[in-house]
């Protein structure tokens, strides 16, 4: 079943249409939600009652389009905070990761790195709720013990930024290691021959070499964050990030202002993700 | 041979945000997790070493039955997932060359930069009682009323396999992208046709893609919340669903931690036995 080897044209057309019909399938609801961000009706279904851009830019109830929608933004607004913060974490200490597991010999290499590994295999959901629980072992001993209660460890945007540091953490290691391996370490002992102490040869030669990566582990980092639902539903606090608003408009039923938001998250995701494919193309430079 | 100082220095320091991040965010919140779902309450603020949550999990049927019904319906996806996605892999890997391969491959990409949120509500929107194929249907005649086609275990495998996809054509497309055609080429030769091909040299090839695909899918399936609450409903008895509603509706920390532990040795469980089934080893699974 390869194109050189003859097959029978009622095969070759099935096999074609089934790909297509995969295809449709892969499309088909994000088209749906994208289509009926301009459906001129109070509910994302059917019929179509013709264009309208209200549920983006309209002002009054009941037709409160998202640039009016004052709790949607502000639930944007705090996605993106805990995702700068995310991110820059993460990205800080995947850098260290990889120089630790490229670079260094020590013992129980291999242990660590297999531990390093384990927020992969653990489900989101038991990630949150084993985060949450010991944070309140934290306050309970720390008052016990000190008398002082340490509010910033109760659910909330601190616990969020955690939680998703803790998995993501994970994936920038992986993403900047693969291209600390390819690396030429003679580059680095280049610089210090010509004088550069160590700390100089790495920001001035090896950070300027991985910067595709460390870019392309922020915006992969950033998006994660920005899209992550479960481990966020069992640590947030009153400030809600966007999935969680999203989710509990979702079960009460909303207007098309939903489809809006996910139009709009789409195409900041498409953008972001694009850049990131292009930023880290330049892989097979020296 | 002995280290500069200021080298050792320098290891030392690498070494903090890993076991700041490893003790203190993975490692002891789960041995807290373990302890917690291994006491009960006597009285208020005070607690008793016991396995009593664990006897409470295998005692109450729903409770277990939840907890089977999620891990059968994670292997059906994940099988579903395997056979809806192999003849596409293969599509992609072996049937078109050239920038139509690159355009197909990002095209299965796409959905998945979108927030799983929006995709489940895609499908809220095609399926569910006034959504896009219920009025199709009506529309064609197929049936004569509208039909509601959320809320149920179908709705829910759809969108589990739709969330799974990917995950499974990208290791599908590695693997099989590395299988040579002049060997397709020679089974022919030798009187195989393309039955005993694919059984033969094709699928055998395949085994470390099939094997990833299917540890990946398992893993993210048996811990999903959003997928089966918002396309099975109330009666989605899902296992995560219990968890959160232990820890948040009934504020039964002790119960939801045995419930967290029980998930978390079954996925581990599945990751360990799929490894060693097909030979390979975490490390090189990631790389």
């Amino acid at each position: 079943m390869i194109p050189s080897i003859p097959q029978p044209p009622a095969f070759r057309v099935a096999y074609g249409a089934y790909v297509t019909l995969f295809f449709l399938y892969l499309i088909a609801p994000l088209v749906v939600v994208a289509a009926f961000a301009f459906n001129d009706s109070l509910f994302p279904s059917l019929p179509w009652n013709g264009f309208t851009l209200d549920w983006f830019f309209g002002d009054r109830q009941p037709r409160l389009g998202l640039f009016h929608d004052h709790p949607l933004l502000r639930s944007i607004g705090v996605s993106a905070f805990v995702a700068v913060w995310v991110s820059v974490l993460s990205v800080a200490a995947g850098t260290c990761n990889a120089f630790l597991f490229e670079r260094e010999t020590f013992p129980f290499r291999d242990l660590l790195y297999v531990l390093m590994l384990a927020p992969l295999v653990i489900p989101g959901v038991i990630l949150g709720i084993s985060i949450l629980v010991f944070s309140n072992t934290v306050i309970n001993s720390v008052d016990a013990v000190l008398g002082v209660e340490i509010d910033a460890l109760r659910p909330g945007l601190l616990l969020v930024v955690l939680g998703q540091f803790a998995f993501l953490t994970t994936i920038t290691t992986l993403v900047i290691s693969a291209r600390l391996r390819k690396f030429d370490v003679s580059l680095e002992e280049a610089a210090s021959n010509l004088g550069a102490t160590r700390m100089t040869a790495i920001r001035t030669v090896t950070i300027p070499y991985l910067k595709p990566a460390l870019v392309g582990a922020g915006i992969v980092a950033f998006l994660m964050s920005f899209e992550n639902f479960n481990t966020t539903l069992m640590l947030v606090g009153s400030d809600a990030p966007l999935t969680i608003t999203m989710y509990d408009r979702l079960r009460e039923g909303s207007t098309p202002v939903l489809n809006a938001v996910s139009l709009l998250l789409m195409v900041v995701s498409g953008v972001l993700g694009l850049i990131s494919i292009f930023v880290q193309r330049d892989r097979t430079a020296p | 041979m002995s280290t500069p100082p200021q080298i050792r220095l320098g290891l030392l320091l690498l070494f903090a945000p890993i076991v700041f991040w490893l003790a203190l965010l993975v490692i002891l919140p789960h041995v807290d997790m373990l302890l917690i779902s291994l006491r009960v309450r006597v009285a208020p603020r005070e607690y008793a070493t016991s396995l009593a949550n664990y006897a409470e999990f295998f005692t109450e049927p729903l409770y277990w039955n939840t907890f089977a019904r999620t891990a059968i319906m994670s292997v059906t996806a994940t099988v579903m997932t395997l056979l809806i996605a192999f003849p596409v892999s293969y599509y992609i890997a072996k049937m078109v060359r050239g920038r139509s391969k690159t355009f197909l491959f990002l095209l299965c990409l796409t959905p998945f930069w979108v927030s799983e949120l929006v995709r489940t509500f895609g499908w809220m929107i095609l399926l569910r009682e006034t959504g896009i194929v219920s009025s199709l249907l009506l529309w064609s005649g197929l049936t004569d009323a509208r039909v509601e086609l959320l809320y149920n275990d179908a709705a829910i495998m759809v969108g589990l396999v739709y969330t799974s996809m990917l995950f499974m054509v990208v290791p599908l497309v590695t693997t099989l992208d590395s299988l040579d055609d002049s060997l397709v080429e020679a089974g022919y030769d030798l009187g195989g046709n393309s039955f005993t091909v694919m059984r033969h040299i094709v699928i055998p090839h395949a085994m470390p893609g099939i094997a990833s695909g299917s540890i990946v899918v398992f893993m993210l399936t048996l811990g999903n919340y959003l997928t089966p609450k918002l396309l099975g409903g109330k009666d989605s008895l899902w296992f995560t669903d219990q968890i959160y509603t232990q820890f948040i509706t009934r504020f039964n920390w002790e119960l939801g931690s045995a419930f967290g532990f029980l998930l978390l040795v079954l996925s581990s469980a599945i990751v360990w036995i799929g490894l060693k089934l097909s030979g390979q080893t975490l490390s090189a699974t990631v790389r």
